[in-house]
């Protein structure tokens, strides 16, 4: 069976249902495909406190609002999916998805977002839920009167560094630059936190423990130096990675696997869009996504017409 | 007081969960909050419940002091993230898992627990 449409996008984030919510506006027959949770990113956003005319908002609620906006226009969205194949070079595009449903549609808008890139070492798995998080307002209250590590240097780890005080004794970021990526404003408050001191330049390279996290390493980078260290947690915050590997070789993409757009959100393959987090950018933020995938939409309707 | 804002019935006192694994097979819990950790998995829950007839699924406030049973219960010992996620065969745990699970990790605990 194949569903036919004039605009396919893959993907439900912040840039995916914005652009969903352009085209059904712009009457064009449109269907969201995402393999992820509905919101994307912004859904593990706990709160949302800059985005312009809404008052602080939570995260989930917010992407709630952009899919029931989606769907009010008509916009169609499938969730839970698995795509198992790609056909973006012919003015139909084509997507089959694993359980054999096909997609046509003779413009896609690729927004697959990002996800929270892992450390990729020993333990990680075992011990995520009993000592390794990923979220500090989640979880943050398993660790009170107890010692956590945070991993990263951007924003989110020195802010969750020092949400994380008022839980824990003691939190010790571990950053393997010998400077942090975060804004001056996010350094000074984790540096003003007596609560809060800092391993630089070193990396963790395992997780032990005897059911629950007890213990990690620590390597200083320019000695080499390793050290044991116990401790009750750790958060880690280390930025995203791309989610293009099903799409790598299909779209023009840079070293980092991340699809290069023009200013228009053209890929150069015909009729090809990207948005979100998954293009080549600086800046990543629900705002910059849903201007993004504003753009896409647009220039899509505009190809359509044309 | 429902304290969820999810379309999967919200379990509000320990003598309802009681009732509910005494009376079905295959029972899954979810036990958290309207976190970034716990939306995800009430999301798979969304979408299994419309695809697994076999399996009954329910959602309960981590918060709601009735959930001691679950917070409490032995098999989350040593659990430090949220959502705390129990599935029980026959009114007994067949399994308990801790933090964020994706699809796969989810199904892959209702096939080898409660079969397709």
């Amino acid at each position: 069976m194949e569903e036919k449409y004039d605009l396919m996008i893959i993907g439900a984030g912040a840039a995916g249902l914005t652009a969903g919510i352009y085209a059904s506006r712009a009457k064009l027959k449109t269907v969201i495909l995402n393999e992820g949770v509905v919101g994307g990113q912004m859904v593990l956003t706990e709160e949302v406190a800059n985005y312009p005319g809404v008052e602080t908002t939570k995260g989930y609620m917010l992407a709630n609002t952009m899919k029931k906006q989606a769907k009010s226009f008509g916009c169609k969205i499938k969730s839970n999916i698995k795509i198992k194949e790609y056909s973006l070079e012919n003015k139909l595009k084509k997507v089959t998805l694993e359980d054999g449903r096909k997609f046509t549609a003779n413009a896609v808008i690729l927004t697959p977002g990002g996800r929270p890139r892992s450390l990729n070492i020993p333990g990680e798995d075992q011990f995520k839920g009993r000592g390794i998080s990923y979220c500090a307002t989640c979880d943050g209250d398993f660790f009170t009167d107890k010692e956590v590590i945070v991993v990263g240097g951007g924003n989110s780890a020195l802010e969750e560094a020092v949400a994380l005080t008022n839980f824990a004794t003691k939190v010790s970021i571990v950053h393997q630059f010998d400077h942090f990526q975060a804004f001056e404003h996010a350094v000074k408050e984790a540096k003003e936190n007596p609560k809060i001191d800092f391993i630089m330049e070193s990396e963790l390279r395992s997780f032990e423990g005897n059911g629950n996290l007890e213990k990690v390493t620590i390597e200083h980078i320019p000695s080499k130096n390793i050290t044991d260290r116990k401790i009750d947690g750790i958060f880690i915050f280390i930025g995203y990675l791309p989610n293009t590997e099903s799409i790598k070789g299909r779209v023009p993409m840079n070293e980092r696997n991340e699809i290069i757009v023009d200013g228009d959100m053209k890929t150069g393959i015909e009729g090809v869009f990207a948005a979100g987090d998954s293009i080549a950018k600086r800046y990543r933020q629900v705002t910059t996504a849903v201007a993004d995938g504003t753009i896409a939409a647009l220039s899509a309707s505009e190809y359509l017409r044309n | 007081m429902k304290l969820l804002q999810t379309t999967i019935h919200e379990i509000e006192t320990a003598d309802e969960l009681q009732k509910i694994i005494n009376e079905n097979e295959n029972v899954m819990v979810c036990c958290g909050r309207m976190g970034p950790m716990c939306i995800p998995v009430y999301d798979e829950m969304e979408e299994l419940q419309e695809e697994r007839e076999n399996v009954k699924f329910y959602s309960m406030a981590f918060d709601n002091p009735e959930a001691s049973i679950v917070r409490n219960a032995p098999e989350c010992q040593g659990f430090m993230g949220l959502p705390f996620t129990m599935y029980y065969k026959n009114g007994k745990v067949a399994k308990a898992t801790s933090s964020i699970q994706n699809r796969e990790q989810i199904t892959s605990v209702l096939d080898e627990h409660f079969g397709n």
